[in-house]
């Protein structure tokens, strides 16, 4: 900076066409200097506390993690050893049965809003979409669970799934929308002009065009659910055993880690441990996979 | 001189006094495949193109040039109905393909636009194989063998002049392909469902010359077989390529007449500016 200043105020009257630089030179640069130091300040701290919890918890985790931790059901109340088998078994179908209801569910409204959404029906589904991308998961758990869970009088895996899958929609029908946008309009007018339908086009050109980044949103949803506790509480509520009744209670990984925790128990709260470093390493591979196997959220082509 | 800003002839002709639709038959002596009368389109207020009646003849080139937003490409689409797409678009008057009326409620678009083809301004091949792109259209028509498929491909890549290009890698992705032959590819798309017309979109402004002389001969090619409108806002494009060339300004037909006439003595003061390189 202070070369640079100098530099200008020697070449001053060499050039007539650049300002006069003085003080006020100084302080932009210096204002410059100063906006660039405190933003990557900020990132690195916020970069930090994230890097220091995955570390933290894969230290922690690591730790305790062997086969019986994935194979076996929780041993009694302060036994050593068993593991949270039927966690990982009801997140699964849990995971599965939202993906196979939320996933065809938004895409179809992500198409809609894309392609055929025109007017007052469009903005209002787009308008509830955003909204319900907001609201806090456990509204979702509450809604299921007075509408699943109370009329059942049980608590179940299928209601689990089911405030999952609401939970899936809106974000999978934003990133769907948000692809196709971006698919070129020449591609759709190319095919129209070939005297293809309205619906072909879409679905054998636009929807084809933009996979790439559908499969990624579609991902980074099921990545989400896959970790939420809150509308599990009401619904699929957790059990110690091994289950494969989805209209019985289930347990599911993030419902483990939450009731471990809370236990007196050493083993119970080194499976939470083990467990939440499952959950960080789940959500850490599906991001670096979708990546690595999209390049972004990019549509294919051009 | 009175000039009107909707005439669309030159004065000398006696019967362009009105708004007569046939005032352009002196001009066009090969036969007439579309026709458009009286041809008003509108995007919501704006009033893109404002009484166009032109006649396009078979199998020759028709030039459709202009400075930018004059409308010429609006007017092409509107000869295979490519505005239905856009909702704030509303198109009057009629367009004729032998004869018969596009815009008649009981026109086939489906048929209108396996006869009318078109290629657009920046080369758009689907995602897809090369062979899938031609063979997109036939798929939609429905009813080929895989061998009529085939042969189709073939001949219709062949007559794009891309055949031995790409003849080795017919299933390698159409993006592998350089601009030029993607601008290639999309017109072997066009002629698979065998059009009668051909509707281009400036298609060479995307290409470098050597893509452009390439597509140029192509057209020269093409019109042995096809009627060709191409819009182009390259002078010298339209005088290499075509017999007849029409001059759009604001929304208006200026002149139609032979290439030949509308570059050595264009009968309009504005024509001759634009092609002396007045403004444009």
């Amino acid at each position: 900076m202070n070369i640079r200043t100098s530099l200008a105020s020697a070449s001053k009257p060499a050039n007539p066409f650049q300002p006069d630089h003085g003080l006020l030179h100084v302080r932009r640069q210096l204002a410059n200097g100063v906006c660039i130091f405190l933003t990557t300040l900020f990132a690195v701290a916020a970069a930090t506390f994230l890097l220091y919890l995955v570390l933290y918890i894969a230290r922690q985790g690591l730790r305790f993690l062997n086969v019986a931790f994935f194979t076996q059901a929780p041993k009694a109340a302060g036994e050593l050893g068993g593991g949270v088998g039927p966690a990982i078994e009801g997140s699964l179908i849990m995971v599965g049965l939202a993906a196979l209801i939320g996933i065809p569910l938004g895409m179809a409204t992500g198409i809609y809003l894309a392609e055929y959404g025109r007017g007052f029906l469009a903005s209002t589904v787009r308008f509830l979409v955003d909204t319900l991308t907001g609201i806090p998961t456990i509204i979702f758990g509450l809604f299921i669970w007075v509408l699943i869970v109370v009329p059942a009088h049980s608590f179940s895996g299928f209601a689990g799934g089911a405030a999952l899958s609401i939970i899936m929609i809106p974000t999978v029908a934003r990133a769907t929308e948000e692809v196709l946008r971006l698919v070129p309009k020449e591609l759709r007018e190319a095919s129209i002009a070939l005297g293809a339908t309205e619906s072909r086009t879409i679905l054998r050109v636009v929807v084809p065009a933009a996979r790439a980044g559908i499969i990624t949103g579609i991902m980074l949803a099921v990545a989400r659910v896959a970790g939420e506790t809150a509308p599990l509480l009401m619904t699929a509520f957790g059990t110690p055993f091994f289950s494969t009744n989805i209209f019985r209670p289930m347990d599911a990984l993030p419902l483990r880690i939450f009731n471990s925790t809370l236990s007196p128990y050493d083993i119970d709260i080194q499976h939470a441990y083990a467990g939440s470093f499952v959950l960080i390493l789940l959500v850490i591979v599906t991001s670096l996979s979708v990546r690595w196997a999209t390049g972004g959220f990019k549509p294919r082509g051009r | 001189m009175v000039q009107t800003p909707t005439s669309h002839v030159t004065e000398s002709t006696e019967h362009m006094a009105d708004e007569s639709v046939n005032s352009h038959i002196a001009v066009v002596l090969a036969p007439i495949k579309m026709q458009a009368l009286n041809l008003n389109i509108y995007y919501d207020d704006n009033h893109a193109i404002n009484n166009v009646s032109i006649e396009i003849p078979e199998r020759q080139v028709t030039a459709l040039m202009g400075p930018s937003g004059c409308g010429k490409s609006t007017f092409l689409r509107a000869l295979n109905r490519m505005h239905d797409l856009t909702p704030s678009a509303r198109v009057t008057g009629i367009v004729k393909l032998d004869g018969q009326d596009i815009y008649a409620p009981d026109m086939d678009i489906v048929r209108l636009r396996q006869r009318v083809g078109m290629v657009f301004q920046r080369p758009n091949p689907f995602p897809k194989s090369i062979f899938e792109n031609v063979a997109y259209g036939l798929k939609v028509q429905g009813g080929h063998s895989a061998q009529q498929m085939k042969e189709t491909v073939e001949r219709s890549l062949r007559g794009a002049a891309l055949w031995d290009e790409v003849k080795d890698r017919l299933h390698a992705s159409a993006l592998s392909l350089s601009g030029g032959q993607q601008q290639r590819l999309c017109i072997a798309r066009a002629l698979a469902v065998e059009p009668e017309v051909i509707l281009m979109d400036e298609p060479c402004s995307a290409l470098d010359p050597i893509a452009t002389l390439k597509i140029e001969q192509l057209i020269d090619m093409l019109k042995q077989r096809y009627t060709i409108a191409i819009v182009t806002h390259n002078l010298q494009q339209a005088g290499r390529i075509s017999q007849y060339t029409g001059f759009f300004l604001t929304g208006n037909l200026i002149e139609f007449a032979p290439t030949t006439q509308i570059f050595s003595r264009p009968q309009d003061k504005r024509t001759e500016d634009f092609i002396t390189g007045r403004f444009g």
